[in-house]
């Protein structure tokens, strides 16, 4: 029977496979092929070696952006988890209404980014009216707004996966925990939080990776103003790419650049939660 | 499963579509001046067909009656695609790579053509060309023409003049002047504002000018119109077309008239971050204020607001004064930014009915009433005659100050180095709004920043 399976293996995976290929592979090492070449459009390219990643390093905008994106993935992927972990813990208490309030905080997430980029918008710079100010006066109205916005989005998706965690764990062990004399906190730290490991694992990686790759609300909240102090790196790349003519490869090498930085983050954090979790 | 023998799957697979796609040379079918190689007009151009990218999105409906008309009369099939406001650029950079690339496009200046060029076919052999009242203002290199301007238009600041007789009749007010006619420089028109701000209580408005807009996309009348006056004097001081860098020598005049925009306006100036074009120009329709700096296109925004009160026969323009020595005899801006280009890519027949295309709109009589009446372009060519202009009220201003003896400003942004440049000139003008960057600095970047920009692009 197994063998039988190994033997279709391919033939199952043959259609996801292909729609992968063209869809992913294909265009991301066109774009790796891209980032070694000047050009006006996909199909007209001229091999220029280097010479865009020189570029890349030299243009201060995008360092700037670099640690702008570090500074909000910082800040949001913290504020986000904690409040996320904190609902999920009451939301799984034995209280009225629960599930009404789940849907509750998982409704953000259902709104698309540049409709609650706009949206935040509005209310952002309807409170800053009695101070005079709108969102792009100061930048720190712009990175706090990011924040809020990406917290409100975020933090109810995150709620439905710690609550899937703790819901698993045994009530065999908060039990004997009880019977041991293990009072509230000693709970949460030494049993719950152990055991949900896998969960935070999965809501770190996914809020770290979004927090990095947030283009659409950055867009439509400031898009990168006020003097492109609150530019984030994946807007720095498309303004790099449409904003100046002859400087699209700039824009694809600075892509692959802020892929790799992604992609080395996102696995030394999956290395390091993962090697918390424990069997139970 | 083995996974390696999954990811050496996936290499084979991935390097078999990069064969496909390829990222290789193209041949270029270069004719030694620049651009592409020369329409051929002998093709048939019943048998082929136009694809046209448009720029302005404003006007995309008109354009749809005008190609329906065209196909009705001709046969041959128009496809209109449209960019959105502000995207033409990436739209364009994206369609161009296509199976069913564009035929007929807009390049928007030399700029626009240095990046364009090897997709632009020489049309120094059409009669379109040959009927261009200024051959100086088409795009050209070498022998070759491969821009050909298909409107004029011109900008300034618009005003009610109902609001201002009302004004000049007050009993309250502290100047002299008596008439629009007398003001004709920045000093006059910074006492009369300063005036009417005063008496605004009075005159009916909220302020003087309409809300300097300063929303994302939206202040390109700032860093890009506003911006042409102190380039243009620089260029016109030092007798050149082009600069590498710039002094910015008329910065102060520059300062001059957006401090009169923003201290005299609608809005508060620390909340213009939140104002889009279209709520200046609802302002000026409903009455809320007298002026507002845009172009003759700008008409019908005006007129398409609910409410609108302002009366056609009272819209006018006034040039941009901004404190240069003798601008009494200074004009508003007129120019174009709008060159049509042909796909040199397309086959012999498309290019031959994107020809035609073009001269049917510009010299048959049914095109003609589409070019002044749908469309409302002034044309700069010699088949129209002096009876076949626009008739909206700004378009007929723009002819007024065209034939009044003044000189015009020329529009000279689109030697402007790139969108970058622009859009840092744009932040930091807001900045300096918002009280958050004197002038100085904003003096001190822009210089930098066009140098920097006019090196990027020059690689």
């Amino acid at each position: 029977m197994q063998k039988n399976y190994k033997k279709y293996f391919l033939l199952f995976v043959l259609p996801t496979f292909v729609a992968f290929v063209i869809a992913f592979v294909a265009p991301f090492l066109m774009g790796l092929g891209l980032s070694f070449c000047k050009f006006q459009t996909v199909v007209d390219a001229e091999f220029v070696g280097l010479d865009n990643y020189i570029k890349a390093f030299q243009n201060k905008e995008f360092i700037t952006a670099m640690g702008f994106t570090i500074k909000f993935t910082l800040v949001s992927v913290v504020i986000i988890n904690v409040l996320a972990f904190a609902l999920a813990l009451m939301l799984t208490k034995d209280v009225k209404g629960t599930n009404f309030f789940r849907t509750i905080f998982f409704m953000p997430n259902l709104i698309g980014g540049l409709v609650l980029g706009y949206i935040w918008q509005a209310i952002i710079n309807g409170v800053l009216m009695s101070k005079q100010a709108t969102i792009l006066s100061d930048s720190k109205y712009g990175f706090w707004g990011l924040i809020i916005m990406m917290c409100w989005q975020m933090i109810g998706y995150m709620m439905i996966i710690y609550i899937a965690g703790i819901q698993n764990v045994s009530p065999d062990l908060l039990e004997a925990a009880a019977i041991d004399g293990a009072t509230k906190s000693q709970t949460l730290f030494k049993i719950i939080i152990p055991m949900v490991m896998p969960s935070i694992t999965v809501c770190m990686f996914l809020t770290l990776s979004n927090s990095f790759k947030l283009f659409d609300q950055n867009l439509a909240l400031t898009n990168g103003g006020p003097s492109n102090e609150t530019r984030m790196v994946a807007l720095d790349i498309f303004k790099t790419f449409y904003g100046r003519m002859g400087w699209e490869g700039v824009g694809q090498a600075k892509a692959v650049v802020f892929f790799i930085f992604v992609s080395a983050i996102a696995f030394a954090q999956l290395y390091f939660t993962r090697n918390k979790e424990v069997e139970s | 499963m083995n996974k390696k023998k999954l990811l050496s799957a996936s290499l084979v697979g991935v390097m078999g579509m990069m064969a496909l796609t390829g990222c290789g040379d193209k041949d270029d079918s270069g004719s030694g001046n620049g651009g592409g190689a020369a329409v051929d007009i002998t093709a048939d151009a019943t048998k082929g067909q136009v694809r046209f990218l448009n720029f302005k999105p404003e006007i995309a409906d008109a354009w749809q009656t005008v190609i329906d008309d065209f196909t009705a009369e001709t046969g041959i099939e128009v496809t209109l695609k449209t960019a959105a406001s502000g995207t033409y650029e990436q739209t364009l950079k994206a369609d161009i790579a296509k199976k069913d690339a564009p035929t007929l496009f807009t390049i928007n200046g030399p700029i626009g053509y240095a990046s364009w060029k090897k997709y632009c076919a020489d049309l120094s052999g059409t009669d379109l060309y040959s009927w261009l009242s200024d051959k100086g203002m088409a795009i050209s290199e070498g022998s070759g023409v491969y821009g050909i301007p298909y409107v004029v238009e011109g900008y300034g600041i618009i005003y009610n003049n109902a609001i201002m007789d009302k004004y000049f009749a007050s009993a309250n007010k502290t100047t002299s002047y008596t008439s629009m006619d007398e003001v004709n420089n920045f000093e006059a028109l910074k006492a009369v504002t300063e005036d009417m701000q005063a008496l605004k209580d009075e005159l009916g408005i909220e302020g003087v000018f309409a809300s300097t807009s300063f929303s994302a996309g939206e202040d390109w009348r700032w860093q890009t119109h506003l911006a042409n006056l102190p380039i243009h004097y620089e260029l016109k001081e030092k007798g050149v077309l082009d600069l590498e860098t710039i002094d910015f020598s008329y910065a102060e005049n520059y300062k001059n008239i957006l401090d009169l925009y923003i201290n005299n306006s609608v809005t508060e100036k620390s909340m213009l971050a939140t104002k889009k074009v279209d709520d200046s120009m609802a302002e000026f329709a409903l009455g809320k204020c007298a002026m507002v700096q845009n172009g003759n296109w700008g008409w019908g925004q005006i007129s398409g607001v609910d409410g609108n009160v302002v009366n056609a026969d009272d819209v006018k323009f006034l040039p941009i004064y901004t404190g240069v020595e003798g601008e009494e005899s200074q004009g508003i801006c007129v120019g174009t930014e709008n060159f049509w280009a042909v796909n040199t890519n397309a086959s012999a027949e498309d290019q031959a009915a994107t020809v035609k295309f073009m001269e049917w709109l510009f010299n048959s009589e049914k095109g003609k009433n589409h070019c002044t009446n749908t469309l409302g372009f002034i044309a700069p060519f010699n088949t129209f005659s002096d009876s076949e202009t626009p008739t909206d009220p700004l378009a007929k201003e723009v002819i007024r100050w065209m034939n009044s003896g003044v000189s015009a400003v020329t529009w000279d942004f689109t030697i402007f180095p790139s969108q970058t440049f622009k859009d840092n000139l744009g932040a930091d003008l807001l900045s300096y709004c918002s009280g958050n960057m004197d002038w100085d600095t904003v003096v001190s970047n822009t210089k930098d920043s066009w140098a920097t920009e006019k090196a990027a692009i020059a690689e």
